[in-house]
């Protein structure tokens, strides 16, 4: 479990989180979201301590970030797994190299152990016979699926994704939800996922979180979000034609 | 401000350098793949372009001797000299300044454009140690290359003095053991060394700290090139007036 308590960060004398306060559950998928602009990455990359909030503190698991020294950080970052927006794969290494990285800087074990460890979590991505591929010649589909790979492969307790589906036909963006999605039960890891996409929101938004302008302006399950009247909801939800139609069959019935 | 700001960043830069080591097995690849791509792979061009300068500074030197009272060693000599003092350590690092820092510059700059630095960050590496040491200790090989281009420089002097009837083989080898400074060589070499330094800690700050996308990647290649050759360029004026005057 993460928890955000009274979080402000700014940039220069823009303050782009403006006390945010929620949060993200141990075993569901919670999600992110919000208009550009709205500073979920700025969110994001506080609770992954890239960026130091000027007030307020995160726990993970009742420890707050700002109470660990660069020791416990590196830890705890060790326990943390992310997804990149591009994938972030490392150019320079194949498949298999990408996701044994983590294994080879945080473990001890034998290489054919973490071979075997990075099959495993290959095919638990529905990757097979790539190993040898370099990141340039495979599709980014499957980029974010080596990215999710090597996200999971040291077993981690806290999962990130910024903007996962981004760049991805429907399809094979459902596929990247779905993915991490049963990751996230599986492992029983507490993922935090940013996104502005609302097929996302409907399909694995366990816990649903809307920022707007640096401010936390409503949470819920995705579920309560087509019951809600909150105004910033329904405007942001509802800016897309689809959504509204469904809105709209819904109210109809009943 | 700007400068100073940046002064500031590249000296926080190298320190961070050296804290917060990687584990010693991924440091010892990543160091043998340094060597190789900055290292093995300038070998050609520094070895042309030294045959061929060396050879041009005798045909110059000889081409320039109308008095006959001066003696035709003074060929080898005066190669020797400027091979060793000047050419080789210091105008083969601005070279190398165009060939391995624009290649440091682009690699470490697309990195961060594609949040691979940020993925090393999240995983709780020393980012700026698992990129940056690594290619610190691969261009403290390079008094190897500097070696290459000195013995390289010399031969095409000789075989252009030779060859092309400006001097004879024994005029020229007496002219490169007359009045030679053993001191001069530690010079040449301490030079080189400094030189490395820059050659990979600024093309690597370029990298490291640039922002935005493919385009700022290529101006910050020919930033990482315009600074490392005025960085080096001061850095021998400097060491000259404190070494040599």
């Amino acid at each position: 479990m993460i928890k955000v308590e009274d979080v402000h960060k700014s940039f220069g004398d823009e303050e782009i989180l403006k006390g945010i306060t929620t949060e993200f559950d141990k075993g569901k998928t919670n999600l992110i979201i919000g208009q550009s602009g709205s500073g979920k990455t700025v969110l994001l990359k506080c609770l992954l301590g890239l960026f130091k909030p000027e007030q307020g503190r995160i726990y993970y698991e009742d420890k707050a970030i700002q109470d660990m020294d660069d020791e416990q950080q590196r830890k705890l970052r060790e326990e943390i797994g992310m997804l990149f927006q591009g994938g972030a794969l490392f150019d320079s290494m194949n498949i298999e190299e990408n996701v044994m990285f983590p294994l080879r800087m945080f473990t001890k074990q034998k290489k054919t152990d973490m071979l075997a460890r990075v099959n495993e979590v290959l095919k638990r991505v529905n990757l097979e016979n790539v190993n040898k591929k370099f990141p340039a010649e495979i599709s980014g589909g499957m980029q974010k699926r080596v990215s999710i790979a090597r996200a999971i492969v040291n077993k981690p307790k806290f999962l990130f994704c910024d903007e996962p589906n981004s760049g991805l036909d429907p399809k094979t963006a459902t596929l990247i939800d779905t993915l991490i999605q049963e990751i996230t039960h599986e492992y029983d890891i507490t993922t935090v996922v940013v996104t502005h996409d609302m097929n996302s929101v409907m399909e694995i938004g366990e816990k649903v979180v809307l920022l707007k302008h640096g401010k936390l302006v409503w949470q819920g399950t995705n579920q309560e979000i087509f019951k809600t009247d909150n105004e910033d909801v329904t405007n942001f939800v509802y800016s897309s034609d689809l959504f509204k139609k469904i809105r709209d069959v819904q109210l109809k019935e009943g | 401000m700007k400068y100073l700001q940046d002064i500031g960043s590249y000296f926080l830069m190298i320190k961070k350098v050296f804290g917060s080591f990687t584990k010693t097995s991924v440091l010892r690849h990543l160091i043998f793949k340094d060597i190789n791509d900055l290292i093995i792979s300038s070998l050609a061009i520094v070895s042309f372009i030294s045959f061929f300068v060396g050879g041009v500074v005798a045909i110059q030197t000889a081409l320039n001797m109308d008095n006959p009272i001066i003696p035709d060693s003074l060929i080898g000599f005066a190669t020797r000299q400027s091979v060793i003092l000047e050419f080789a350590p210091t105008f083969m690092s601005i070279i190398m300044a165009g060939k391995v820092g624009s290649f440091i510059t682009s690699s470490i700059g697309s990195m961060r454009v594609t949040e691979q630095i940020d993925a090393l960050e999240v995983m709780g590496i020393n980012s700026l140690n698992y990129l940056v040491f690594p290619k610190i200790v691969a261009l403290m090989f390079y008094p190897f290359v500097i070696v290459l281009s000195m013995f390289l420089g010399i031969l095409g002097g000789w075989v252009a003095g030779v060859y092309g009837g400006f001097t004879s083989s024994s005029d020229f080898i007496a002219g490169l053991q007359e009045d030679f400074i053993p001191y001069q060589l530690f010079y040449a070499f301490f030079k080189t060394t400094v030189f490395a330094f820059i050659l990979a800690t600024v093309p690597s700050w370029q990298g490291f700290y640039m922002k935005g996308g493919a385009l700022e990647v290529g101006k910050a290649s020919t930033n990482s090139f315009v600074w490392t050759s005025v960085l080096i360029i001061a850095a021998n004026y400097i060491i000259t007036q404190l070494m040599l005057s």
